[in-house]
């Protein structure tokens, strides 16, 4: 079969990831105070494991896992438990949030470190990866150690390693790739050990020369593991779109999972997620943020401390330049548009983006479908957005499941290419909120 | 600095927050623009009256939607270059010499009663440009099928009366087409430059075609109907378009005569009246030749593509939905 190096459809929205691409990642000032969600994941919220008052360190377990699929969350400064409560989460929701406001030692609990950590057996390796609270950092937040743990009638064969990093403007997983190559490709090896698979791909669009070098490099010497460089094309980080580039298959519609196909596809900053927790046994609490777009002076890669405000991000990147219009959690395709900058970095959080006037598309006005068929032809997943926004639009939420409503992963292409400015996402996401799937 | 970042206002909406910068507007005056060459090659054949007339239901269509749309307390959307283009196109497919109040009458069953009626732009069921076409006809038959000869341009009203070459090859055969024109060559050479009688804007098959080459460069329309329109009249006209024997057809001439470029570039292309999905954009445009072919050569008419596109506008909702694109991970039901 012939190597296909992406997916059928997709568009080319500009990339401006100029701002950020070459800036080294940077630590962030401590911050005075941190706001942590217990829901950072899909899945069951985390239970509250400290009260008001109680004087917490680094990397102290503050909530825990309250099922299978849920994760723990952990204090990402030490300092005192000042309130919990609900606060706002990038998700426009309200949360239930542990706050912390830092005494600014910065005093972590002493951490057990695997020197061996080859060796560890595959469930000592979940267990560690479990514990840490380790999520998907591409900005889905599915809990990695049930990713990790396929149901036995599902053999997997392959690890993906997805780089692709397709949002316009995020370069936080392509400064990890640059600077931190062996321990990603470490990561790699000890996803692929806990699932017990032989064949490991990182796959990195072709936008990132630099990180595909460096990735072809420390994975050198290792003839399990393949860098598979990938057409530039949105959504080509998309889980069943890169499974699709890298390996031909097609995950089956209808809600199908990787592992229907025998894969496993896990983010760049996850894989560092999961071997600094397997070697050091640090949970997670930081995480990369590319903070960027023309709506703030100095755009940069940052390491935040999970909990980080969004106000204190900007501060650090020289606040907001005057033209700012629009603050999104996220990338400019799928993210979140915040209301506030009261809000916090997350597990999920890739990039803070903010919008200028001039890089800014007004939403409010928009027109009767033309029919021009150009969302059609953008569509991954090769559904009928035209009529999806029509039907939802006139309130026929139950047809909408006839154009396979609950196939779409809302990537917005369709939206992206729009001659008439549809909200088509927004009409999508209605439907799914009208009617079940089946 | 924190407390002038917390007062700002911030725009929320639904993701994606950044679009393309193709807009409706963009698209139809991209549309009117690639008709322009056909356009100023009518005014070379076909003289003032030709300007005169496509004025007239450019001005009257915009016109009578601004007026519907005040009427009815809508927005106007004039400036989107859809009414534009309607009246553009009613002007291009009109006799050169007509009495003035037709392209207006024309302009209005187009504008009010096909496009707007039913909802503006987008809601149409048909194309606003061809039904106002087939309404003149049906109402001025004798005043629609009067055609002039392009030579006489600049004479203006006593240009001799003719009949237009697909009229002579249905009535008279290809010999009296090959007498009034000379050799085969000058007579394909005609119908690529526009030298002969016909509707003032179908007549120049090679500015169609260039208008036609830049919409499928900004891809504004892609190959699908008007390759397999104009393939499947080639193929038709080949087969049954000779006398008497199959086969012995002469394709050139359908495809260079009648409305059939304007039509496979401009009119069944109408994003509105066709089907979305590229597929069933195939079949569309094979329904079209297939018709058009029906028509010119058993019909009553000397040319089809008018109706063929009318009565394939009827098919186009029913197209998109027997025809789905490709779904991603399609699961092929079991046979039991």
């Amino acid at each position: 079969m012939a190597k296909a190096d992406t997916f059928k459809r997709g568009v080319h929205p500009p990339e401006s990831k100029g701002l950020t691409s070459g800036n080294s990642i940077k630590k962030v000032k401590l911050p005075k105070k941190v706001v942590i969600p217990l829901s950072q994941h899909i899945g069951a919220p985390a239970k509250a494991e400290v009260a008001i008052g109680d004087v917490v360190k680094k990397y102290q377990l503050i909530g825990s896992a309250t099922g299978f699929v849920s994760a723990p969350v952990h204090a990402s400064v030490s300092g005192r438990v000042v309130a919990i409560g609900d606060f706002l989460h990038p998700s426009g929701r309200m949360v239930s949030s542990v706050i912390i406001e830092s005494d600014e030692k910065d005093e972590g609990l002493a951490l057990n470190e695997n020197p061996d950590f080859m060796g560890l057996t595959p469930d000592s390796i979940k267990s560690l990866i479990s514990n840490a609270g380790i999520v998907g950092l591409g900005g889905a937040a599915f809990p990695t150690n049930v990713k990790l743990s396929p149901p036995k009638e599902k053999p997997v064969d392959v690890v993906i390693i997805n780089g692709a990093e397709c949002e316009p403007y995020l370069t936080a997983d392509h400064r990890l790739m640059v600077e931190q190559p062996n321990d990603i490709v470490n990561g790699l090896k000890l996803i692929m050990k806990a699932v017990g698979v032989s064949k490991g791909y990182i796959g990195v669009e072709k936008n990132k020369p630099d990180a595909i070098e460096k990735m072809k490099k420390a994975s050198e010497g290792e003839a399990d593991i393949e860098v598979r460089p990938l057409t530039v094309k949105y959504p080509q980080g998309a889980e069943k779109m890169l499974i699709k580039a890298v390996t031909g298959r097609e995950v089956p519609s209808k809600g199908g999972l990787p592992m229907d196909v025998g894969a496993v596809v896990h983010n760049v900053g996850t894989a560092l997620a999961i071997y600094e927790a397997v070697r050091y046994g640090k949970p997670l609490i930081e995480r990369v943020v590319t903070v960027t777009g023309k709506g703030v002076r100095e755009p940069e890669n940052l390491m935040a401390r999970i909990g980080t405000l969004v106000s204190d991000l900007v501060e650090e990147c020289g606040g907001l330049s005057d033209g700012a219009v629009k603050v999104i959690s996220g990338g400019p395709m799928m993210g979140f548009a915040q209301w506030s900058l009261d809000v916090p970095v997350v597990k999920g959080t890739s990039g803070i983006l903010i919008l200028s006037e001039d890089e800014f598309t007004s939403n409010d006005e928009y027109f009767a479908c033309i029919r021009c068929g150009r969302c059609i032809d953008a569509c991954p997943m090769g559904l009928n957005p035209s009529m999806l926004s029509i039907l939802s639009e006139k309130g026929f939420f139950e047809e909408t499941k006839e154009y396979n409503l609950f196939d779409c992963f809302e990537c917005g292409s369709c939206a992206f290419v729009c001659p008439s400015k549809r909200p088509i996402v927004q009409f999508v996401r209605l439907a799914k909120s009208q009617t079940k799937p089946g | 600095m924190a407390k002038e970042t917390k007062e700002k206002q911030l725009v929320v909406s639904v993701s994606p927050h950044v679009r393309d910068e193709e807009s409706i507007a963009k698209i139809m005056w991209s549309v009117n623009f690639a008709l322009f060459p056909a356009l100023i090659a009518s005014f070379y054949y076909f003289g003032p009256r030709a300007m005169i007339v496509t004025l007239l239901s450019i001005v009257s269509s915009i016109g009578f939607e601004y007026a519907y749309q005040k009427f009815v307390g809508k927005k106007t959307t004039i400036n989107d270059g859809s009414a534009f283009l309607t009246g553009l196109l009613i002007g291009m497919n009109l006799p050169p010499q007509l009495p003035f109040y037709i392209p207006v009458m024309g302009s209005f069953v187009a504008v009010v009663l096909v496009k707007q009626l039913f909802g503006g732009l987008g809601y149409n069921i048909f194309n606003p440009a061809l039904v106002g076409r087939a309404f003149l006809l049906v109402t001025w038959p004798k005043l629609m099928t009067t055609w002039k000869e392009p030579s006489a341009a600049f004479v203006g009203l006593d240009a001799k009366t003719t009949a237009t070459p697909l009229g002579i090859l249905k009535e008279e055969g290809i010999s009296k087409l090959l007498e009034e024109f000379g050799t085969k060559n000058d007579l394909y050479i005609s119908l690529l430059t526009g030298h002969r009688a016909g509707s003032l804007g179908e007549t120049s098959a090679i500015f169609l075609i260039i208008g036609g080459l830049y919409l499928l460069y900004k891809r504004y329309i892609t190959w699908h109907i008007p390759v397999s329109f104009v393939g499947s009249v080639a193929v038709i006209a080949w087969i049954f378009g000779g006398k008497g024997a199959l086969f012995t057809g002469d394709p050139l001439i359908h495809l260079m005569s009648g409305g059939l470029m304007l039509g496979a570039f401009f009119m069944a292309t109408d994003y509105v009246t066709c089907p979305s999905i590229r597929k069933g954009q195939i079949i569309f445009g094979i329904g079209c030749g297939a018709l058009t072919m029906l028509i010119r050569l058993k019909g009553g008419f000397p040319e089809g593509v008018m109706f063929a596109i009318l009565l394939m506008n009827c098919f186009a909702p029913l197209i998109d939905r027997g025809v789905k694109p490709k779904l991603f991970g399609e699961v092929k039901a079991v046979k039991k």
